[in-house]
């Protein structure tokens, strides 16, 4: 069930510091959009207020509009953990729940949704792992702890455990910098598989894996240290990387940043 | 599309190796040698202390059981004085059991309410203030806590112990006969008193330390306030919640002065816990040593060595409950 996000003015703010400022675009359902831009642009600030997790750092707070669909999540009366429940999260370090076994880790946004049957909540996991391809490597031990798994499926537990709950959207923050390239590369083989179900935006410091993953890609920059970081632009993938319409995007992306 | 360039922080470059050969003999450089010489003595000394309190306890109390006509585990009497003498330390063994059980059953969840109210509800202006009271209740003399709850808290007790009898006098736990409210009830309600800032202030540094990710994993799966704290925070520091009991229980089994200040000792077993009566170990140690003579000094010695190994006991079923969960435990984070 992915769904249209679109923003229009957002600026976000820690405490008195602005993070981003008058950010507007369109993500289309089903599709990979991935951000891109230097450290301190502001990408992943952004990217946290697409599900009201930007305010809950102390100071955070945002003001302009994100629409899903239709429905504005900054609106009134928008509960943010209702938000949350429809779009998923995965971050960049691996951080499945360490005192939960793999099979607890993946159940555990489900149990807080409401109450399943024993039978339903297998069910759900088996087929949650299996959607993030990790249903193989750990079939066997469920009931283990879920931080004795590798870096790469730590981060593929989290993922399942996202997507158990069936969000509308999954974000992800660099969600393999902390990743060897193997274990990279099965995350990204799963972004392919996942676009088809959801609307994902990436946040990522790698242009080649942007490049690989993505359909759209969107480019943030800040003028100078301290300075609000904006969207410089967002096209498809193919066209950034080959003929982007802003020089600074040029110069980003081939390395003569500056 | 030109170079892609990596423009994350690259990690400094890693130090050379040094070429010069002290370095490689690292223990014998003079600091590393006086340091381990410290921390292996300090150790050391740990280990031969404790084996020197075991010692003296147990040669003691060898010699007052030796002699004891009556048994020793479970005689109802304290009589070091009669020929052959007869004691045994069944009601201190209770009083201080069921002392301690009732001040943890109210000091622990009120310190976890305190700590993660401390941690994760409180505004920030008001968490130091709070946090320097309840550092200010820890540093309180136990005998100020005592001439407390002899002046103001026992007298204040009759209402309760009235209310308590009213309703939940048929358990019998809870029956009142209208004594002096000088009960086990009141000495647990002083010991919690007593026990809550260190159970708190251990608490709070375990919930502080929950890692923000495991926070924002719980977050950003949809879950409140609260069922961040029961996914994320509460099991991270169940642990750290479990020590920190432990030594608060450690400090309600030896609290001496305040039990004696409260308590009207006699040397019986009540099943309820408001009647009066009753004993610890330290509060009966106390109250007896002074007018004890060299064999009665060596039966107090032998109370004190059974409220050794209690409390020996206990920390051990504590790192046994904390080992059994350690695969699970937050360091694996």
């Amino acid at each position: 069930m992915a769904k249209r996000i679109d923003v229009s003015g957002l600026t976000a703010y820690y405490g008195s510091h602005k993070a981003i400022e008058d950010i507007s675009m369109t993500v289309e359902p089903r599709s990979v959009t991935a951000f891109i831009g230097p450290s301190g642009c502001g990408k992943s600030t952004f990217l946290r207020t697409l599900n009201r997790m930007h305010e809950v750092t102390s100071g955070g707070r945002v003001e302009g509009k994100v629409l899903l669909d239709d429905e504005d999540l900054y609106g009134a009366g928008i509960d943010p953990v209702s938000v949350r429940r429809e779009v998923g999260m995965v971050f960049q370090r691996p951080n499945p729940f360490p005192t939960m076994s793999i099979f607890d880790n993946v159940a555990a946004g489900l149990r807080l949704n409401g109450n399943y049957k024993k039978s339903e909540l297998s069910d759900i996991v088996e087929r949650s792992l299996k959607g993030a391809n990790l249903w193989n490597e750990v079939k066997d031990r469920l009931n283990k702890p879920g931080s004795g798994l590798s870096g790469g499926q730590q981060q593929r537990l989290c993922i399942a455990r996202a997507i158990a709950v069936e969000p509308n959207v999954l974000l992800m923050d660099e969600p393999c910098s902390a990743l060897d390239p193997i274990s990279t590369l099965a995350i990204e083989d799963l972004i392919g598989e996942l676009k088809e179900r959801f609307t994902i935006v990436i946040v990522t410091h790698n242009m080649q894996q942007a490049a690989r993953v993505s359909d759209r890609t969107a480019f943030f920059n800040l003028a100078a240290v301290g300075q609000p970081g904006k969207l410089v632009e967002i096209d498809d993938t193919e066209r950034i990387f080959s003929n982007p319409s802003v020089q600074a995007t040029e110069d980003y992306i081939s390395g003569r940043f500056g | 599309m030109g170079t892609p360039t990596q423009i994350t922080d690259a990690p400094p470059p890693a130090p050379q190796p040094s070429l010069d050969k002290r370095a490689a003999r690292g223990a014998t450089r003079p600091g590393d040698r006086i340091f381990l010489g410290l921390s292996r003595g300090s150790g050391i000394l740990l280990l031969v202390v404790m084996a020197a309190i075991a010692v003296f306890l147990t040669y003691r109390a060898s010699l007052a059981i030796s002699k004891d006509q009556g048994n020793f585990l479970t005689t109802f009497q304290w009589d070091t004085n009669l020929v052959p003498p007869n004691f045994g330390i069944a009601v201190l063994a209770f009083g201080t059991v069921v002392s301690s059980i009732v001040a943890m059953v109210i000091a622990v969840p009120v310190a976890v309410a305190i700590a993660l109210f401390l941690t994760h509800y409180a505004p920030r202006r008001i968490r130091g203030p709070i946090a320097y009271v309840i550092d200010l209740l820890a540093a309180v003399p136990s005998i100020v806590y005592g001439l407390w709850g002899a002046l103001v808290l026992v007298p204040n007790m009759t209402g309760l112990f009235g209310w308590l009898n009213d309703y939940f006098g048929w358990t019998g736990v809870f029956s009142w006969e209208g004594g002096a409210p000088r009960s086990m009830l009141t000495v647990g309600i002083l010991l919690a008193i007593m026990i809550l800032p260190i159970i708190t202030n251990v608490s709070r540094e375990v919930f502080r330390q929950v890692p923000q990710m495991h926070e924002e994993a719980a977050l950003a799966l949809g879950a409140t306030r609260w069922e961040v704290i029961r996914m994320a925070v509460l099991p991270f520091g169940r642990s750290g919640v479990i020590s920190a009991s432990m030594l608060g229980l450690g400090r309600a089994l030896g609290e001496t002065m305040a039990v004696a200040t409260v308590l009207s000792p006699t040397f019986d077993i009540q099943a309820s816990l408001l009647d009066p009566g009753g004993g610890t170990f330290a509060q009966n140690i106390a109250s007896k040593f002074g007018e004890a003579t060299e064999f009665g000094r060596d039966a107090l010695i032998a109370s004190g060595l059974v409220l050794f190994v209690i409390t020996l006991l206990v920390n051990g079923a504590a790192r046994a409950i904390i080992a059994r969960r350690k695969e699970y435990s937050g360091a694996n984070a």
